[in-house]
C-alpha cells in the first residue's frame, strides 16, 4: 500500500498544479488538497496515474465527478483526456466515480465573484481564487453553471499527458530506449522497431515509476480529436433504448413506490386515510415521509394508482395565496433597506435623471420549472453497514451527506452511482426525491426501493426559476443611448438552494443581477442594482439562472432606447461595446442575419446580445405575420467559447439553448394560487414543439483565452431578440414574459 | 394474458387497465421504452402495434390487438433500423430520453409517407416532445432516413 500511498500524493499535487496555474497557487496553500479516493478501490495490480484516468489489465477508466444531465459531458471529457493521453475515444470508459471532496469544482465559483467575466486583473483574479477557496472547503461537487468544460479542460488534458509520459518511462526504464524516441498511438506505447506495449499491460508497473511531470499540452493545431467533429459516446445508446437513465435502474428483489406530497408548498401532512390504497393489488405499504406519504408496490403504476387513493388532510402554504401576492412581495422590495448590490455604477445616474427626462418601463418574468423529460427518481437500498443509492443528480456529495443522517450511517457507508440524466435544466441540482427514497429504503432494509415521481409530482415539487422584476429608466442624447439604470427584484436563487442543504449563504447573490451588471458597454450613466424581496417560495436555479431574466430586461430596454433615439440597435451597441470579444460575436451574428437588409412585407428581426458565464452570445430573431399568428423563420446566433471542442455537440447545444429560450419565451409560466402549482404536465405547462421550430444557424467563434461551455449562454439572448422582433413587426412592446398572453403564435 | 413483444411472446398476469408502457417496463423489463407524463402529451412512451405508433401510456394492456415493437425491437446497435442509423448520423440526442419515442414515431411516419414533407414532418411529429430542443437534428435525421429507406 506504501507505494501507492506515494504515488497518490505526488499525483495529486501534479492534478492540483494542472489545475491552479499561478492564481491558484494561494488557495493550494490555503486549504490542502483531501486525499485522493480512487486508491480505496485500486487492487494490487492497479496503478491510479491521476484522479481522472484510471489504467488496468481491463482497460482504460476516465473517473469523472462531472454528471452528464444530456450535454454531451462524458464525451467531451474523454475526448479532452484521450487527446493527450493517445487513446481512441473508444477505448475509453466513463465512470462517473464516487463523490469525494477531491473532486470539486472550481468553475462554478467564478460565477459566485462580483467582478466582470471579462476582467482577468490581479483583483478579480485573486477573488475568484479566494471563492475557489470556499467552495472546496465545502466540498461542492456540483454540475451546473456550464462548467464542465471549463473545469475539464486543463485538468483533463494534464491527467492524459502525465499519464502518456509516465506510461512511456516504464517502457524506457524496461527497454534502455530513450523516451523521445517512443511513440504514442492508440493505447500503445511503440518502439523504433514497431513493437507495441499496450498500456493496460504497463499499468502495474507505471505505479512504481516516478511520474513525469514536466510535461507540455500540445498545441490545438496538433489536435487529433478535440475541435473535429466526433460522434458522442452515448449516441448509439441513445438511439436504440439501451440508455440506462435512472429510472430504468432493475435490481433483485426491487420495490416500486410512489409519493404524494403536498400541493400546498411548505404545507404539512395532517392526517392521512390509507384504507382503500391498502386494499389494491400489488400494495406492500403505505407511510408518511417528508411533506406527505408514499406508498411501496411491485410495480410502478400500481404505485401510482395506490397513492393517488390515499386521502390526505394538508395543511395550508405559507406563500401568499394569489399570483399578486407574490408581486406585491417583489415590488415592495426596490427599497434601499432591501438592496442586495449595486455591481455597475458608472457616471451619475441619479445626477443624469433629475432633468426629469427619462424614460422608464417596467419588466416581467415568470416563475418557471424545470420539467426535464424523465420525471425525477432514485433507487436506495440499506444494507448492513452499506447503503446504495442509485439516481442521475448534480450533487452527489449532497446526496451523500443527506442519506448517510437519514440512515444513520458514515458519509462513506454511502455509495451514490451516478446515472445518466434525461435533462436537468437545474432540476437534479435538488435531492428531495433521493431523501425521500432514504426514508423509505430504511424502513424496508435489504430491498432496494426506486422511488419514481408521477410527471404531476415531479411538475408541482419542482422548485422554479423565481418571479422577477425590473424597474428601468433611462435617456437618450445626441443620438444615442446616454443613461441605462436598472433595478431588478429578485429572491436569491443562491439563498433558497444552499439553504435547503444546510448552508446559509451570506452576502449578495450575484445572480439576482447576473446578465445585466455585467455586460461589456460603456454607457455614460449606466447602473445595476438588485433587490432581494421577502418571498419563501423554493426557488431554485434554471438553465442559465438569473440571466435567462436579465437579459430579457436589459436588451429589451436597451431595444426601446434604441427606437427612441433613431439608432439601429447593432449600431448602438457596437458604438458602445468595450470589449473586443463581444463585439466580434455582434458583428458575426448581425453578418450572418443579414441585419438591416429588406426582409419584404409582414416580416422582421430582432437583435440580442448577453454575455453569461463568460460567453458572450448574440442572436437575431426573424419572424413574420401569418394568418395564424407570429411564426418563428430564423435564428442567427454567433457565440465565443474561446474553442469549439466538438462542433456537432456544439451546434446542437446551442439549438437546444435556442429553443429553450424562445418556447419558454412565448409560452411558459408556473403559477400558484393557495402555495400550490397551478399547472401539473404537459398539458397545462405548454412547451415548445417541432412545428414551432426555426431554422437556427450557428457560429462558434474561438477569441477568449479561457475555453467556456455552452449549455446555458444561447438561452438568454433568446427572449429579447423574439421581444424586438416583435416590436419591429408589429410596434407592439412586450415588458412581460410568456408572450402568447400579449401575441398570437401559428 | 398474452402478448407479443418485439417478437418474444409473453404471458402476463396483469389487471387489464394497466396501461402497455407498465406493462412493458415492470414486468417485461423493456426499459427502452421511457415514462414522461402518462397522458399522451409527450410521445416518450410511443411504440407501435401492429406497425402503428400508439402511446403506450394511454393503452391499457387489455386493449392490446396485435404485435408490438418497441426501441428495442426496431433495431440493436449493431444492427440498426434505417432510422436509428440517420440519428446516429446526424447525433441527434442530446439527453436522449425522448429519442425512443421520436424513432419510433419517425419509423411510423415514414412507413405511411416514404418522402414527407416538412408539413407532413411537422404533423406527423410535434405530439413527441423534446425538452432538450433537439427538433433541427430530427428533422434532418428523418430526411436521411427517407433517402436511405427509399434506395434500399
Ligand atoms: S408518457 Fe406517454 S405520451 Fe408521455
Ligand atoms: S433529447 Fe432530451 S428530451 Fe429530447
Amino acid at each position: 500500500m506504501s507505494r501507492i500511498g506515494k504515488i497518490a500524493r505526488r499525483t495529486f499535487l501534479i492534478g492540483s498544479a494542472a489545475v491552479v496555474g499561478g492564481v491558484a497557487f494561494g488557495y493550494y496553500m490555503y486549504k490542502r488538497d483531501p486525499h485522493n479516493p480512487l486508491l480505496n478501490d485500486l487492487g494490487p495490480d492497479q496503478a491510479a496515474l491521476t484522479p481522472y484516468v484510471k489504467i488496468d489489465e481491463t482497460g482504460i477508466t476516465l473517473i469523472t465527478p462531472r454528471a452528464d444531465k444530456g450535454q454531451g459531458a462524458y464525451s467531451v471529457q474523454a475526448a479532452l483526456l484521450a487527446e493527450e493521453l493517445d487513446v481512441r475515444l473508444d477505448q475509453i470508459r466513463v465512470d462517473p466515480g464516487v463523490p469525494h471532496p477531491a473532486y470539486y469544482n472550481t468553475a462554478l465559483s467564478h460565477e459566485a465573484v462580483p467582478f466582470l467575466p471579462t476582467d482577468d486583473g490581479m483583483v478579480a483574479e485573486t477573488a475568484r481564487g479566494v471563492a475557489d477557496a470556499v467552495m472546496k472547503f465545502i466540498g461542492m461537487q456540483i454540475t451546473g453553471g456550464s462548467t464542465t468544460v471549463p473545469d475539464g479542460y486543463e485538468k483533463l488534458r494534464m491527467a492524459g499527458a502525465v499519464a502518456r509520459e509516465t506510461l512511456k518511462r516504464v517502457v524506457h526504464d524496461q527497454t534502455g530506449i530513450h523516451m523521445t524516441r517512443l511513440r504514442t498511438q492508440d493505447g500503445m506505447v511503440i518502439t523504433p522497431d514497431g513493437t507495441e506495449y499496450p498500456y493496460t499491460t504497463l499499468a502495474a508497473q507505471a505505479a512504481q515509476t516516478d511520474l513525469v511531470t514536466s510535461v507540455e499540452l500540445r498545441d490545438p493545431s496538433q489536435w487529433r480529436i478535440l475541435g473535429k467533429p466526433m460522434q458522442r459516446i452515448d449516441t448509439v445508446a441513445k438511439s436504440t433504448g439501451t440508455q440506462t437513465y435512472g429510472i430504468d435502474v432493475e435490481l433483485d428483489g426491487i420495490l416500486h413506490a410512489a409519493v404524494k406530497i403536498n400541493p400546498h408548498l411548505g404545507g404539512a401532512l395532517d392526517g392521512f386515510d390509507d384504507a382503500a390504497a391498502r386494499t389494491m393489488r400489488g400494495v406492500i405499504d403505505v407511510l408518511p415521509v417528508t411533506g406527505g406519504v408514499a406508498v411501496v408496490a411491485d410495480n410502478t403504476w400500481r404505485a401510482f394508482q395506490a397513492v393517488d387513493a390515499v386521502e390526505c388532510q394538508w395543511g395550508q402554504s405559507p406563500l401568499p395565496a394569489t399570483m399578486d401576492g407574490h408581486w406585491t412581495a417583489i415590488e415592495a422590495a426596490f427599497v434601499e433597506e432591501k438592496r442586495d448590490s449595486t455591481n455597475r455604477d458608472l457616471g451619475d445616474c441619479d445626477a443624469a435623471l433629475a432633468t426629469g427626462d427619462a424614460l422608464q418601463a417596467t419588466y416581467r418574468a415568470p416563475y418557471l420549472v424545470h420539467a426535464p423529460l424523465e420525471p425525477v427518481n432514485a433507487t436506495v437500498l440499506v444494507g448492513d453497514g452499506r447503503v446504495d443509492v442509485w439516481t442521475g443528480t448534480q450533487i452527489p456529495r449532497f446526496v451523500q451527506n443527506n442519506v448517510a443522517k437519514i440512515a444513520g450511517v458514515e458519509p462513506d457507508q454511502v455509495h451514490v452511482h451516478v446515472l445518466m440524466m434525461g435533462g436537468s435544466f437545474g432540476h437534479r441540482l435538488e435531492d428531495d426525491v433521493v431523501r425521500q427514497a432514504a426514508e423509505i429504503a430504511v424502513a424496508h432494509r435489504g430491498r432496494p426501493i426506486k422511488l419514481t415521481y408521477t410527471r404531476e409530482e415531479d411538475v408541482t415539487h419542482d422548485y422554479p426559476r423565481p418571479l422577477a422584476m425590473a424597474r428601468a429608466q433611462g435617456q437618450i442624447s445626441d443620438g444615442g443611448i446616454k443613461t441605462v439604470d436598472l433595478q431588478i427584484s429578485s429572491p436569491s436563487v443562491m439563498g433558497s438552494q444552499l439553504g435547503r442543504q444546510g448552508f446559509p449563504a451570506a452576502g449578495p447573490d450575484a445572480q439576482i443581477v447576473a446578465g445585466a451588471w455585467e455586460q461589456p458597454f460603456a454607457i455614460e450613466n449606466y447602473r445595476v442594482r438588485g433587490y432581494k424581496p421577502d418571498l419563501a417560495t423554493p426557488i431554485s436555479s434554471w438553465r442559465s439562472v438569473g440571466a435567462s431574466q436579465n437579459a430579457f430586461f436589459h436588451e429589451s430596454f436597451f431595444d426601446e432606447l434604441c427606437h427612441a433615439a433613431g439608432v439601429d440597435p447593432v449600431a448602438e451597441r457596437l458604438r458602445l461595446c468595450d470589449h473586443d470579444d463581444s463585439r466580434q460575436v455582434i458583428q458575426a451574428a448581425a453578418e450572418m442575419a443579414n441585419w438591416g437588409a429588406d426582409l419584404g412585407p409582414n416580416r422582421a428581426q430582432g437583435f440580442a446580445f448577453c454575455m453569461s458565464f463568460g460567453v458572450p452570445v448574440a442572436e437575431v430573431v426573424q419572424i413574420s405575420q401569418t394568418d395564424q399568428g407570429i411564426k418563428l423563420d430564423a435564428v442567427f446566433v454567433a457565440a465565443d467559447v474561446g474553442k469549439v471542442l466538438d462542433p456537432v455537440n456544439f451546434e446542437n447545444l446551442v439549438q437546444g439553448g435556442v429553443l429553450w429560450g424562445l418556447g419558454h419565451a412565448i409560452m411558459g409560466e408556473t403559477t400558484y394560487t393557495d402555495g400550490a402549482m397551478d399547472q401539473n404536465n404537459f398539458d397545462s405547462f405548454e412547451s415548445l414543439r417541432l412545428y414551432q421550430t426555426p431554422q437556427i444557424s450557428v457560429l462558434g467563434l474561438e477569441l477568449g483565452a479561457r475555453v467556456r461551455g455552452i449549455g446555458e449562454p444561447p438561452v438568454p439572448p433568446a427572449a429579447p431578440a423574439l421581444a424586438n422582433a416583435i416590436f419591429a413587426l408589429t410596434g407592439q412592446r412586450l415588458r412581460e414574459m410568456p408572450f402568447q398572453k400579449f401575441v398570437d403564435f401559428a | 394474458m398474452k402478448l407479443t413483444v418485439d417478437g418474444r411472446a409473453f404471458d402476463v398476469d396483469v389487471e387489464p387497465e394497466m396501461p402497455l408502457l407498465w406493462v412493458l417496463r415492470d414486468e417485461l423489463d423493456i426499459k427502452g421504452v421511457k415514462y414522461g407524463c402518462g397522458i399522451a402529451a409527450c410521445g416518450a412512451c410511443t411504440v407501435h402495434i401492429d406497425g402503428v405508433a400508439v402511446r403506450s401510456c394511454q393503452t391499457a394492456v387489455g386493449d392490446v390487438d396485435g404485435p408490438v415493437t418497441t426501441i428495442n425491437g426496431l433495431g440493436q446497435p449493431d444492427a440498426l433500423h434505417a432510422v436509428q442509423a440517420a440519428w446516429v448520423e446526424h447525433q441527434v440526442a442530446q439527453c436522449g430520453y425522448c429519442q425512443s419515442g421520436q424513432i419510433m414515431q419517425a419509423a411510423d411516419l415514414l412507413a405511411a409517407i416514404p418522402d414527407p414533407t416538412d408539413t407532413d414532418i411537422d404533423d406527423y411529429m410535434s405530439g413527441n416532445l423534446c425538452r432538450c430542443g433537439t427538433y433541427p437534428r430530427i428533422r434532418a435525421a428523418i430526411k436521411t432516413a427517407a433517402k436511405t429507406l427509399q434506395e434500399g
